[in-house]
């Protein structure tokens, strides 16, 4: 490295075959429509998913090693905050509960106790083979054998523990989840 | 931690708790030493000053073995910082027959026997407060035993109508993997018929 580059392009003119004046053409029209009339047409449900998909607050459900992934994925290399997510500590204020690790016969009612509390639209990712069913512990006497059991999940996500690329990646499928089904009715 | 050490101090030992003393081994650089039941909180307490300087408990722990008599061990590890030696003391008992707690000896275990009450059902007299600490509330059994089942008694769902997580008993729907070792996808020892033109040729 040690090239210098000039304002505004940075990060940008490494890459190579992209050219910054070729624009995506949905945004063209997106742009080109504000400038001509002021505003634009979208139907009601449209904005609200997207205001949904925009603020997902996740509620802190660290259990296990899958936490350390989690915070990972919401530290400044995967960075989940671009996408307007961010840990809450309370289950009021959260419109999202990702399970992450093994849910125990002992945790299960603070678990439920936790979801009841979170206010509608809410939505569960369950993070992990243990949440997902178990896992490593299937067989345990002291394990509940998926979060399923006692939640309902919407995403989710394999692995043991999944990476933060991977949790990512279950995030953005639960915001074109909610793009596809979201709505005002309940 | 050189075998010299040990032995001097099995000897020390040996001489000043004679008959308590049930086993010495003095095995893969270890010193085991298996005691009286009813001595115990004596010699932690003699082994924890001078000359011998345990001042730390590692760990307290219990074994099972279901075919003996008396089937649990309790087993206290021991470290002396200063003279930078380790020492493990068991002690034989079973359901009914209580440890005495050495919890006036070493604060920390407290917690352990509570630990090991709760895994093995073994019973620590002069404890202030010997419940239950890790297992669920209202847990039957005591899961560290040999004739526990794996998976347990009870199994937690939430249920939609009571809107409660409730238990009921354990309904696998996979049951246990059993391994056949004689799989050719499990590392055989056997040739597979066709496999000897591989290494003929």
């Amino acid at each position: 490295m040690g090239v210098i580059v000039p304002a505004g392009q940075a990060g940008r003119s490494t890459v190579e075959g992209y050219n910054p004046d070729v624009h995506d053409k949905f945004f063209e029209q997106v742009s080109a429509e504000l400038n001509e009339k002021g505003f634009l047409v979208a139907s009601a449900d449209d904005v609200i998913t997207w205001a949904r998909t925009g603020s997902l607050m996740w509620m802190t459900f660290g259990l296990a090693c899958c936490a350390v992934e989690m915070m990972q994925a919401s530290m400044p290399r995967y960075d989940m905050e671009r996408f307007g997510m961010a840990p809450r500590a309370s289950p009021r204020q959260s419109d999202l509960m990702i399970v992450a690790g093994t849910l125990t016969n002992k945790m299960a009612p603070a678990l439920r106790k936790v979801y009841d509390q979170m206010p509608d639209p809410r939505y569960v990712l369950s993070m992990g083979s243990c949440a997902n069913g178990g896992g490593y512990y299937h067989y345990s006497y002291s394990v509940v054998r998926g979060c399923d059991r006692v939640v309902p999940v919407d995403v989710y996500v394999p692995g043991c523990p999944p990476s933060a690329e991977a949790l990512l990646y279950g995030l953005l499928q639960l915001q074109k989840k909610i793009r596809r089904t979201g709505g005002i009715r309940r | 931690m050189s075998i010299e050490k040990l032995q001097a101090l099995a000897e020390r030992a040996q001489a000043e708790f004679k008959e308590a003393i049930l086993e010495t081994r003095l095995q893969y650089g270890e010193l085991t030493l298996t005691v009286e039941r009813e001595r115990i909180v004596d010699i932690l307490s003699k082994l924890k000053r001078e000359p011998y300087r345990f001042h730390q408990l590692i760990d307290l722990t219990g074994v099972d073995y279901p075919k003996r008599e008396r089937r649990f061990d309790v087993v206290y590890h021991l470290l002396s910082m200063t003279q930078n030696i380790r020492i493990r003391i068991k002690v034989t008992t079973d359901e009914a027959v209580p440890v005495p707690s050495v919890r006036e000896v070493y604060p920390n275990a407290d917690w352990y026997e509570r630990e090991a009450f709760d895994m093995y059902g073994m019973m620590f007299s002069n404890h202030p407060d010997l419940r239950r600490m890790l297992t669920d509330y209202g847990f039957q059994g005591h899961p560290l035993r040999k004739d526990f089942p794996m998976t347990g008694y009870v199994e937690v769902r939430y249920d939609e109508e009571q809107k409660r997580v409730v238990y009921e008993p354990v309904k696998l729907v996979q049951e246990y993997r059993k391994f056949d070792f004689l799989s050719p996808w499990e590392g055989a020892e056997y040739i597979l018929p066709g496999d000897e033109k591989a290494k003929a040729g």
